[in-house]
């Protein structure tokens, strides 16, 4: 599909990439890419996308904007308090570009509804904030072989990591099992730098985009940690091997998807 | 001897056991903490029998669960 005038001004930064270009930029313009999560990942994660032309966005998210939510959730504004955050996401992604095609999702994802919800989309931001959303996200994805990525931040620090279908270990390859009801510290109990949520939900954006004009190194195989303090990015290598993955691997015992006890962060 | 704990280059007595560099570098909540030691994951059961030799690579691997 050929750009309009208006578009060829609206993206000639990315059209003068010679990674980008028009064909690039059309296949951003037909990508659907899905986010789960309009907090502090999603939000600007679903911002740069939005404006980067992705056609499609679908974000599923069950909550309401809360005031503790607009500390990083830029998405979202004053105004918006105790709105659906799906429905304030829209708002903000219909101002800043009319060629994105927004679908809302007011909804928690669970075994029951995941599947179909993802099986549309091209690439998953996983922008949840609990171990049993991740690891839902993470085998449905393997499931439905669709490539996703997965990010956490707490306090001064964050990490992600992309999964692509047979490119790589994923979630579980690394973490096997979510950790017990507050075995390990979730946002609310260790606060977040609100910034934080800028970075790597911007870097989430960055996976995604790369995986659709299919250019560069994605995060497979890799899981990057930053921490705000030091002021360090750190790519840690993942072991190659996956086959003995209950998910992913050649044997895998997971073939259902499990709705683990929610021990989420509680965190509106 | 010398090896590498998250990136980083650092001196540590030799033969230290797995466990011992966990308490040394304060690794919070170990029990949920990945390990692996040249790109190769350490078994929960295999981390109290595990030495370190000079010129490994440790990782520690966080659950990060906040995204909200
Ligand atoms: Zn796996």
């Amino acid at each position: 599909m050929p750009l309009t005038d208006e578009q060829i001004e609206r993206y000639s930064r990315h059209i003068i990439l010679k990674e980008v270009g028009a064909k690039g930029q059309n296949k951003l313009l037909k990508a659907k890419v899905l986010i789960i999560g309009a907090g502090g990942l999603g939000a600007p994660a679903a911002m740069y996308l939005a404006a980067a032309g992705v056609g499609t966005i679908g974000i599923a998210d069950a909550d309401e904007v809360d005031l503790s939510n607009l500390q990083r959730q830029i998405i979202h504004g004053t105004a918006d308090v105790g709105k659906a955050k799906v429905k304030s996401a829209r708002e903000t992604i219909n101002q800043m570009n009319p060629d994105v095609t927004v679908n809302t999702y007011r909804t928690f994802v669970s075994s029951e509804n995941i599947r179909e919800l993802i099986r549309d989309y091209d690439f998953i931001i996983d922008g949840t904030d609990n171990f049993p959303a991740k690891f839902l996200i993470n085998d449905a994805c393997v499931m439905e072989k669709k490539p996703f990525s997965h990010a956490g931040i707490i306090r001064f620090k964050g990490q992600l990591m992309t999964y692509v279908p047979g490119e790589g270990p994923c979630y579980r390859c690394v973490f096997k099992n979510p950790p017990p009801k507050d075995a390990v510290p979730t946002c609310k109990q260790a606060g977040v730098i609100g910034a934080m949520g800028g970075v790597i939900g911007s870097l989430q954006a960055m996976e995604a985009i790369k995986y659709i004009i299919g250019k560069g190194q994605l995060l497979t195989g890799s899981l990057l940690t930053y921490d705000a303090l030091t002021m360090e990015f750190h790519k840690i290598k993942l072991p190659k091997d996956t086959h003995n993955c209950p998910v992913c691997g050649e044997h895998p015992t997971i073939t259902e998807l499990i709705d683990y006890e929610q021990a989420e962060c509680d965190m509106k | 001897m010398f090896i590498t704990v998250g990136g980083e280059r650092k001196e540590v007595k030799d033969g230290i056991t797995l466990p011992e560099l966990i308490e040394l570098e304060k690794v919070e909540t170990p029990e949920y903490v990945t390990v692996s030691i040249n790109e190769e994951f350490i078994a929960k059961e295999q981390i109290a029998a595990t030495v370190i030799k000079d010129g490994d690579n440790i990782e520690f691997l966080y659950f990060m669960g906040g995204g909200q």
